[in-house]
Order: C-alpha cells, then structure tokens, then sequence
C-alpha cells in the first residue's frame, strides 16, 4: 500500500559543501561518548563505573524514572570518564575503545514468529528503545506505552543532510528487519516516508509507503503525521531514525547490538566531504580533523537543527547522520540591512534579489543577520510550516504559557524540529525551536 | 572600512557591559547597527539564518514611501504658486514644498526618535525599527498648514500612547501613524479640517482656496478637477495622500517585495470599489441630489486619503490580522467602511483613518474567528476519536 504526499509549503536551501556520495570506513575512533542530554528529559543513572570493562552493547545507564529505558555502549572498551556539567548533570559517558568490537550476544529470534511481547521485551532490553522516540514531546518512548503508529522517514530533505537512499543502500535487508519488528511494536500500522523520485525502499514490505515530494521539511516525519493520522491529545506516535531501524533489525538477525553510523561530513568548511561509516558516538575530532572555534563552526546534525561541538564536547550526538562544518559568521557587514544588496547570502525574502537565482548554491555561514526584534512581520512562518497550525499563534501561546490555548492551537502535532525553517526565516531572529522545546516540557510537567 | 569598525569600537567601549555607560547601550547600538550589520552569531536554534531583518523591512517600506513623499512635497509647492502666481517651475515647487514639509519630517523623527530610544532604555532592550515608518508616515498625512508643535504633541500622543503604552513595537493595537492623526484631528480640529488647511497659507492670504475634493462633494459646490488630476494627484490634500499613480508606485515595491500584504491592498480596494457601487446605484435611484452618493465609484478610490490609508497604514502588519483569511476580510471592511463613513458623515469626509482605526480595534476577533476554525477541526478530531474508541 502507498500513498503520495505532496507537501507545497516550505523552503528547500540550498546551500554549499554537499557530501560526495562515497562511502568509507571512517579511522576508528580512539573513544566514543553516549551523551546523556540527547535523551531529552532523561535522568540517567549510571550502572558502570569509571574503568569497568565494557561490552558494545552493554548497558551503561538507565532512565531513572524508568528502568526499562537502558542505553548501551556502542563499541566494547573501558568506561574512561563521566564528564559532568553544573549540578554534577552527566554530560558524557566516554568509552576507550579496544581495537575489535566484542559483543554482549543475544539469542536470535525469528521475528515472523516470535510473540509481539518477546519482541518488544528485547528491543528494550538491548538498548534499542533509546532509538525510538515519541511524539507529542520529542523524548525518548516509554517502554510501556503502545504506539498507535510508527513512523520512519527515508527521506531527508534539510539542508545538505545525509541521504539515506545512498547510506542505507548496503543495510535494506537489516531494514527490512527492523521493519517487521517495529510491526510488532504497535497495534497501528508502521509508515515508511520515501523520496517520491529515487527511492530504494518503495518496495519495503509490511509498512504503508509514503511517497514524499516537495520541499523541507517534507521529510520531516511531523508532516507525515499531520497527512496521515493527525497526532490528538493523548496519542502516541513513535518514530525512528532509518539507520537506526537497520540496527534495530540486525539485532534480530545476528543477535548483535551493531550500532555502526554513517556520517555524511558536509558543509563548506569541510575538508574531506564523504560518508564515513564508523559507530555511534564517535569522535567528530576524527572526521573533521581539528577544531578551529574562530574560523568554523562544527554541527552535529544538519545545520538547521544539530548541536554545536567544541574541543572540550567533541562526540557525535546519539540519532545524527551528518556532520556539517561551516564558517563562523563573526563579522560585521556595513550597511548590510539595505534592501537589494549583499544578495549572496540567501533569503527567502524578496528584499534580497536572490530569489532571483532559484538554482544556485549559496555560501552560508552562522552570522545572524541581524538582531533579535518584537514580532512584526506577519506570513512568513506560515509559508514555510505545511502542517496545519498557526505557526506565530502558538509560538505567541508558548511564550505565555497558555496550556489552553497551546493545546487547541495543537501543541501536541509539533516538535522543535518543525519550527527550524521558522527559526530561519523569521525576520524577528525568534528563536522558535527553544520556545516550543519549552513549551513541550511545560506541557510535560503539566499534563504528562 | 575597517577604520570605521575600529573607531566605532572605540567609541563603544564605555557602553559595554560592566562599564560606566551600560545602561544607555541601546541607543549607542541602535546608531551602530546602523552602519553595520552587527558580528552576532547565532547561539540556540538553527545555526543559519536567513538574511532578511527587521531593518531591512522597514527601509523598504521607507522605500515605498519615497515617490509619494517627493510628489508630496512638489504638489505641496504647485497647489500654493500656481494660485498665486499661475506657471510655477519643477524645482521651485519642491524647493517652496521641502521648506514646509521637511521640517515636519525632522520634528516627527526627533521627537518620536527621542521617546523610542528613553523607552529602550529604560526596558532594557534594543531600539525596535518600527519608528522609521511611523515617523515618516506621521507628517506625510498631516494638511500641510499645520504648526510643528502640533506635530511634536500628536508624535508623543501616538508614541506613548499608543504603542508603549501598549507594551512597545509589536505589541500595539492601533496604527501609530493614525493614531497621531486622529488625536490631532480630535486636538485641534480648526487645523486639521475645513476649507483652509489643505494648501499652504490658505487660511492667511486672500485668493488661495484650499477646499479638497471631498470637502466639497460635501458641501455641495463644483468640483473642477477631472479623474486624471485626482489619478496623478494634483488636487489639495494631506500633503503625500493625493497622487494615486505614486501610492501605486509604492504599493508595487510592497507588493512585490511581499513586505506589504496584496490581500489587504486588493481586498482594500475592492472593498471601497463595492461600497461606492452600492452608493452609486442607491444614489441613482432614490437620491439624486446627493453628491457624494453619485460620485462615480472609480474616483472615490483615487481621492483622498483611501489609496495612502489602503496600501501604507492598513498593511502595517502589528495592528493588521494575521492570519491570510483574516486579511481578505479586513481589508475589505476597511474599504467598504471607508467609503461609507465618506457618504452618511460628510462631517468626517476622510472616512479611511476611522475605518481603518476601526478594523485594527477588530482585527484581533476576526483574526480569532479565522483561528478558531482550525481549532474546531482539532476538536473535531478529538471527538471522532472517542466515538469510535
């Protein structure tokens, strides 16, 4: 089964520095870090000490507030250091890696078979829930919830982000896999979103193919939502990341925890611009060879939504596929806010004359553009949000914290993510992916 | 360049954070963003960002501005020599219009100016742009003879009143602009309507008349202008409203550079253009003697002050609704009121400032009903759910 999804509304960037699409063995990384903080609204209580030996996929940590949420070692080695922040919060979890990954073995299951509670039991088990995550929030999925569907997007449409048609290419089978199980996790039905032009996973068995066109955020999984089982109160959606269900299947084919990770390094800064295959939490110093905090800034994650390292936190967070490295944009620009100048740097605005040139590929850097203001302008967060909300009014609901009024506005269909092109566009500089991440948890401690 | 930044740098050190001038760094940053778009880089969020800000926006509507503020200040000239004088040359028509009009312009931007940057201070956030077009806009509707400190009172009146009050830029119900005007109208009414405002010096020598167009529909006299003169906006008024083509000119700048709503200007005009229609036929059939009512529905577009009102002060996006449906329906109430206040209150014959005045006040609910569609689906949604759960 399949069904088209057109999306009009949004804005692809195009931007310089994409990846060549070869695919490497990245030099093993010397450590690997699990960041706790890529858990969002995850406690971590840590089950290993500093110089316990380590198996991949051996637990590390668990959710405090649920012990069934565990998170594992990607890699085998020695648990090397806890580094924490203020208020002694876990901000990394560094693991010495031995040369050859040994790992923590599991008994295989038959998936076709096999009772949909053992499934899910070992998917918990094993580390693998951390790979789910949940809508409305954006957290990490409770173990004891049962979805009513899952969601799986093949198709990345941010800004030079990885491709996963490409990276996926040599895991379809484990895919596949992963496919059957997530079938068994949810009484619903299981969406895989594919590019509409060149997929290879429109012929995934035992998912509703969503063939996706239009621009981003097209292959965010909040507009499949919002297209095919509008979130309500009270739902629960899973989603996961697609080489993440190709780990979740290889767990059930080899008995093995494999997290290896493809990492796409992008953006003009990037010396070496490729797709690296190394494993989760590694160490970004590797594939980007250095740290220059003046000159470039390095992203974990695309450019819209990723995190940015530095020297001191150098690890590749949990879910991410691209790495991207661009210029810093600390520099003035005189008289820059005249209309219909400095029309190299890319604006979705009509006062800049780059609209004129819909193909090219623009530089980019992180220089704001201008400064924070009220909210004046009116329209064009909504050019860019296909999901059926009132972008402004809810940002406006967040800010005051009108619980009443964020829930009929529909909070619960939105994650940053589906603000990150309003984060872009907006003339006033808001920063709209923090103000509904806080409305998010504001909803958490309020209604659960 | 450089030397500029370095100088600029220099000057700012006393006004960094822990120095003696902390608290005034707003106003010394609001001049320095002036001259350079500042090194910010982004800090949370999406590390890139788009180059269009609030400067920019607000230049381009300045921008807009400037045909209908030129035309205004040589029409300014025209209207006053050519009664007293009959041929008048191109540049002596601006050059007697800037002496009038451009020191309106430096009162309105200093004073407005002065209050925006004592309020950014005294909150503690940055100069918002916003004034750059209100302080423009504010002399630009003004009858040319009024005295500047007039204009000073109506400034402080829009400013304090109707914005900060109000919270600041972004937060205000009412067009500031119109605010200024309206109080000024209320104020001091003696300066603000009658039949010898609209051209300079009118009310002090003999021969010059100064009755607009609409002034006299009301009261009933000849009008010896034809459509042309009303289109291209040689006819007495507030000193930028009267020609149409320049007012066109700008709204294509707004239009295009979709700084300005096309739903509101279309819907605007098509407002005004039923409501005359309406009158039309009405006056045809049941009052022939009413001037107003069978003034034909195409001039009473391209008269007064509808055309400036429609595409400058109800596209302020603040005071205007938001969502794109809401648009459409308050543009086209604005029109549509216009005229009719024009028709039933010849007392008010410049209907567009309280039409639009009026739809800001309304704005907000129809911006709630439109809202309110969509949150009904939502609950909709709900509701099915339980049904069928």
């Amino acid at each position: 089964m399949s069904k088209d999804i057109k999306v009009k509304k949004g804005l692809d960037l195009r931007f310089k520095g994409e990846a060549e699409k070869t695919l490497v063995d990245a030099p093993r990384s010397k450590t690997f870090a699990i960041k706790p903080p890529d858990f969002h609204s995850v406690v971590p209580k840590l089950t290993l000490k500093e110089g316990a030996k380590v198996l991949a996929g051996e637990e590390i940590f668990f959710s405090k507030y649920n012990k069934e949420l565990k998170f594992v070692s990607p890699v085998s080695g020695e648990v090397k250091e806890v580094v924490r922040g203020a208020k002694r919060r876990v901000l990394e979890v560094v693991i010495q890696a031995d040369q050859t990954n040994s790992y923590k073995e599991y008994d295989r299951i038959d998936i076709a078979s096999a009772d949909a509670k053992v499934v899910k039991n070992r998917v918990f088990e094993s580390g693998c829930g951390a790979f789910i995550k949940q809508r409305p929030y954006d957290v990490v999925a409770n173990s004891e919830d049962t979805p009513k569907a899952i969601y799986v997007s093949t198709y990345n449409t941010a800004p030079l982000a990885a491709d996963p048609d490409f990276f996926l290419q040599d895991q379809k089978e484990e895919f596949q896999a992963g496919i059957d199980v997530l079938k068994k996790l949810t009484d619903g039905k299981v969406y895989a979103a594919v590019n509409n032009k060149s997929s290879n996973f429109k012929d995934i068995k035992g998912a509703e193919i969503l063939n996706v066109s239009g621009p981003h955020p097209a292959g965010n999984v909040g507009v499949h939502v919002s297209e095919t089982e509008p979130m309500n109160m009270g739902d629960r959606v899973w989603t996961v990341g697609p080489e993440d269900v190709a780990i979740i299947g290889r767990l059930f084919l080899t008995g093995k925890f494999d997290a290896k990770r493809t990492i796409a390094v992008v953006g003009a800064d990037a010396k070496d611009r490729k797709y690296f295959r190394t494993y989760i939490g590694a160490d970004a110093t590797d594939l980007v060879g250095g740290f220059n905090e003046n000159e470039s800034r390095v992203i974990s994650g695309d450019m819209l939504t990723g995190i940015k390292l530095t020297k001191e936190h150098h690890y590749l967070g949990f879910y991410d596929n691209t790495l991207t490295v661009i210029p810093e944009g600390n520099n003035y620009r005189i008289f820059g806010w005249l209309p219909f100048t400095y029309n190299g740097i890319h604006s979705m605005s009509k006062t800049s004359l780059s609209w004129m040139l819909p193909k090219k590929k623009y530089d980019v850097n992180t220089n704001l553009n201008g400064e924070e203001r009220a909210l004046v302008v009116t329209g064009e967060m909504e050019e860019v949000m296909p999901l059926n909300i009132y972008p402004m009014q809810l940002l406006k609901a967040c800010m005051t914290g009108n619980i009443e009024k964020m829930e009929n506005l529909g909070i619960y269909e939105v994650i940053p993510e589906d603000f990150a092109l309003v984060d872009y566009v907006n003339t006033s500089k808001i920063e709209a992916q923090e103000i509904i991440r806080l409305g998010l948890d504001l909803m958490i401690t309020e209604v659960g | 360049m450089k030397w500029i930044r370095q100088r600029l740098d220099k000057i700012k050190e006393p006004f960094s954070k822990g120095n003696k001038y902390e608290k005034f760094a707003p106003a010394i940053n609001a001049l320095d963003t002036f001259l350079f778009v500042p090194n910010h880089t982004t800090k949370k969020g999406a590390h890139v960002r788009d180059a269009v800000d609030l400067k920019r926006v607000m230049i381009t509507v300045v921008l807009a501005l400037v045909p209908a503020l030129i035309f205004g200040m040589w029409n300014t000239g025209y209207q006053y020599l050519h009664q007293i004088q009959g041929e008048v040359g191109f540049w002596e028509a601006i050059g007697y219009g800037a002496t009038k009009f451009l020191p309106m312009i430096v009162v309105s931007y200093a004073v407005g100016l002065g209050i925006e940057f004592a309020f950014a201070i005294m909150r503690g956030h940055e100069v918002n742009e916003g004034y750059l077009v209100t302080g423009l806009l504010i002399p630009m509707i003004m009858p040319i003879g009024i005295p500047l400190w007039m204009v000073a009172v109506s400034v402080v009146f829009a400013v304090v009143i109707g914005k900060e009050a109000f919270g600041g830029t972004g937060m205000n119900i009412l067009n500031p602009a119109l605010t200024a005007r309206a109080f000024a109208f209320f104020a001091y009414p003696t300066y603000m309507s009658g039949n010898t405002v609209w051209v300079s010096e009118a009310g002090v020598i003999d021969g010059v008349s100064g009755e607009t167009i609409l002034g006299k529909l009301a009261a009933g006299t000849d009008v010896p202008y034809t459509s042309m003169d009303m289109f291209s906006g040689l006819i007495p008024g507030s000193i930028s409203e009267t020609s149409t083509i320049c007012i066109l000119a700008g709204a294509l700048l707004l239009i295009l550079t979709k700084v300005g709503s096309w739903r509101i200007i279309f819907s605007g005009f098509i407002g005004a253009a039923c409501m005359a229609l309406i009158f039309n036929w009405l006056g045809g059939a049941y009052f022939p003697d009413n001037d107003l009512m069978n003034f034909p529905w195409y001039n009473h577009l391209i008269v007064g002050g509808l055309a400036f009102g429609v595409v400058f002060m109800a596209t302020d996006p603040v005071s205007a609704a938001q969502t794109f449906k809401g648009k459409w329906i308050y543009g086209f109430l604005i029109g549509l009121f216009a005229v009719m206040i024009r028709v039933f209150n010849p007392a008010y014959p410049e209907g567009i400032m309280l039409a639009i005045l009026l739809m800001n006040v309304f704005a907000p609910t129809i911006d709630h009903f439109v809202i309110e569609s969509n949150v009904k689906k939502r609950k909709k949604r709900v509701k099915a759910q339980v049904k069928t759960a």
